[in-house]
């Protein structure tokens, strides 16, 4: 099944972290597996990485911190190798790291070569979204990760009820489009021509990081988007060139758009003012941030909008 | 008929046996005579729906309004008597379904779903609604003032829905009996696949679905939606266009098709 939410303020930033995780809490019965937010902080100068280094399901091993440790090690001194400027690296738990850093090199590169480390996998890079996903419901994953103190303009989360692949974070949304910086998308639904597109884009040079037919949203955009397009024109493209049943949110540093497939088999509802559209699966969703009686209305089948900040 | 009423402490049924055994209505409402009101802004799901089950079951209560529904999901489905319940705000997947008999006014928003298997009675939503409003309509008035989203009417058995804005795409996706009043624009597919039952559309068609050919309007049609707009106080559009089932897919007969070769 799973719950989709997006929101963004058009007049300045807020609480998105505290709003995004209401918002995810109240889809909670559509999907208890996983939580996941990508959330967008005023663009800085250089980037700011989320990497994990483990699976929170996996063996652990006899030696499994030292081992983590030695990989964190490992993962600053190819950033220093690489010329990065590492100016702060957190650990957010167990197995997941916040890194800000400058560097000047193309990122995809950067990117290949860091999770090339045993068990590292990049989350999200660029110069304002961060993407923290987890097992769990919303509240527990924003507790682990301190969330709710996160200010931004713009947000997008999802529940995940898992379907066609594992529980685990590789499985979780939103997924980043590799190697495009500031993307991020999180979608409701399945696709049916999922390893077609999966071939075709590996085969153009796209790495996939997990076994979830969503995370082709991600990287399709990408390909489209690296080609010059708009993104309007690349998620309209969209809807003819992905088969099955889809409502998809994308998001970029200064925009939040969404596209909803042509049989319209999955929901989302919308609301808009001058300072905020919010939308999500359900109404109660956005009931959860807006504590009244609001107007709201479902978009179509086949339509596109996008809204900037 | 055993009480729902206050005090109860055993586990008790309606006379339909529709109330789950451990169910604690909250006891919330302040109930003036034949009507009733309670605000349903801290209380669940379930304690919405055993309040206004012991009002109306219980009480004698006939007018029963619910503050604060606040977008939950399945707030008064399966009501299986006649009684007015007033929502005073919007309602989440599924609102008013499996009811027999309810006048309900909901003043706000309902998501998908709404009127679900309504055999009786009427549903009046003040503003839009999701899709697959009033899927496997059995009878009653299902009036949506807003839009609706895809699907409208799917598998309708009988009834009226009357939409005073535009609808989605498959609007009357499989209908079988029943009657939709469209008064603005309709999606791709109207009426696909449908076996029976009268669409009318006041606005733009994107396209008709299987089998879904136009027919004329008689008095008789004049007469039912002049009927209909009247009733409920909505805005009638000039012209309407009149869509029917073309009977093209019949292809049914009682026999199996080993029988069908001895007979033939």
């Amino acid at each position: 099944m799973c719950g989709i939410a997006g929101l963004i303020h058009r007049d300045g930033a807020a609480d998105v972290g505290a709003e995004m995780t209401a918002m995810l809490q109240a889809l909670r019965h559509r999907g208890p597996d996983d939580a996941g937010f990508a959330l967008y902080a005023p663009p800085r100068d250089g980037y700011v990485m989320r990497f994990n280094l483990a699976e929170p399901n996996e063996l652990r091993g006899r030696h499994f911190s030292e081992r983590l440790e030695r990989n964190r090690q490992e993962v600053e001194a190819r950033l220093a190798k690489v010329g990065a400027t590492v100016d702060r690296l957190d650990r957010q738990t167990e197995y997941s790291y916040r890194a800000e850093f400058h560097v000047d090199s193309d990122i995809s590169a950067l990117v290949d070569y860091i999770e090339d480390v045993p068990g590292c996998e990049v989350i999200s890079l660029g110069h304002a979204l961060e993407i923290i996903k987890d097992l769990g419901d919303a509240h527990s994953v924003a507790d682990t990760y301190d969330l709710r103190r996160f200010r931004g303009t713009h947000a997008i989360g999802h529940v995940r009820m898992a379907t066609e692949s594992d529980v685990d974070i590789s499985g979780a949304h939103p997924y980043w489009a590799y190697p495009l910086a500031d993307l991020a998308v999180v979608h409701n639904g399945q696709l049916t021509n999922y390893f077609h597109w999966r071939r075709r884009l590996e085969r153009k040079g796209h790495r996939f990081q997990s076994e979830c037919d969503s995370e082709v949203i991600a990287v399709y955009l990408a390909e489209v988007l690296e080609q010059g397009t708009p993104l309007e024109t690349a998620m309209k493209q969209s809807l003819d060139e992905l088969d099955g049943v889809f409502t998809y949110i994308v998001v970029t540093a200064d925009s939040l758009g969404v596209a909803k497939d042509v049989m319209a088999a999955k929901p989302l509802v919308l609301y808009e003012s001058d300072s905020l559209v919010a939308l999500a699966s359900e109404e109660i969703a956005i009931r959860a941030l807006l504590d009244r009686e609001i107007d709201t209305y479902d978009p179509y089948e086949g339509q596109v909008l996008l809204w900037d900040r | 008929m055993s009480g729902l009423g206050a005090g109860a402490t055993a586990a008790h049924y309606d006379q339909r046996g529709l109330v789950e055994p451990d169910v604690q209505p909250p006891l919330v409402a302040e109930i003036d005579g034949e009507s009733a009101r309670f605000d349903g802004a801290q209380l669940s799901t379930r304690q919405i729906n055993a309040e206004l089950r012991r009002l109306v079951y219980a009480e004698g209560v006939t007018d029963v309004t619910v503050d604060n529904p606040g977008a939950k999901h399945s707030l008064g489905v399966g009501i299986l008597t006649r009684c007015r319940i007033h929502f005073a705000g919007s309602l989440g997947y599924f609102g008013c379904g499996l009811i027999d008999g309810p006048e309900v006014q909901i003043d706000g928003r309902v998501g998908w779903s709404v009127a679900e298997n309504m055999m009786s009675g009427v549903v009046v939503v003040g503003k839009n609604t999701g899709s697959l409003a009033g899927a496997a309509l059995r009878g009653g008035d299902l009036v949506i003032k807003g839009d609706v989203g895809a699907r409208t009417g799917i598998d309708q058995k009988g009834g009226t829905i009357l939409v005073g804005g535009s609808a989605g795409m498959m609007t009357g996706f499989m209908m079988q009996r029943g009657r939709q009043i469209i008064c603005g624009d309709v999606g791709h597919s109207l009426g696909d696949s449908m076996y029976d039952g009268v669409i009318y559309v006041g606005g733009r068609i994107a396209s008709l679905g299987v089998d879904c050919v136009e027919a004329e309007l008689d008095a008789h049609d004049g007469e039912l939606l002049d009927r209909k707009f009247r009733i409920y106080g909505l805005d009638r559009p000039g012209t309407f266009r009149k869509f029917v089932c073309g009977k093209k897919l019949y292809n049914y007969d009682s026999l199996e098709p080993s029988e069908r070769k001895l007979i033939l």
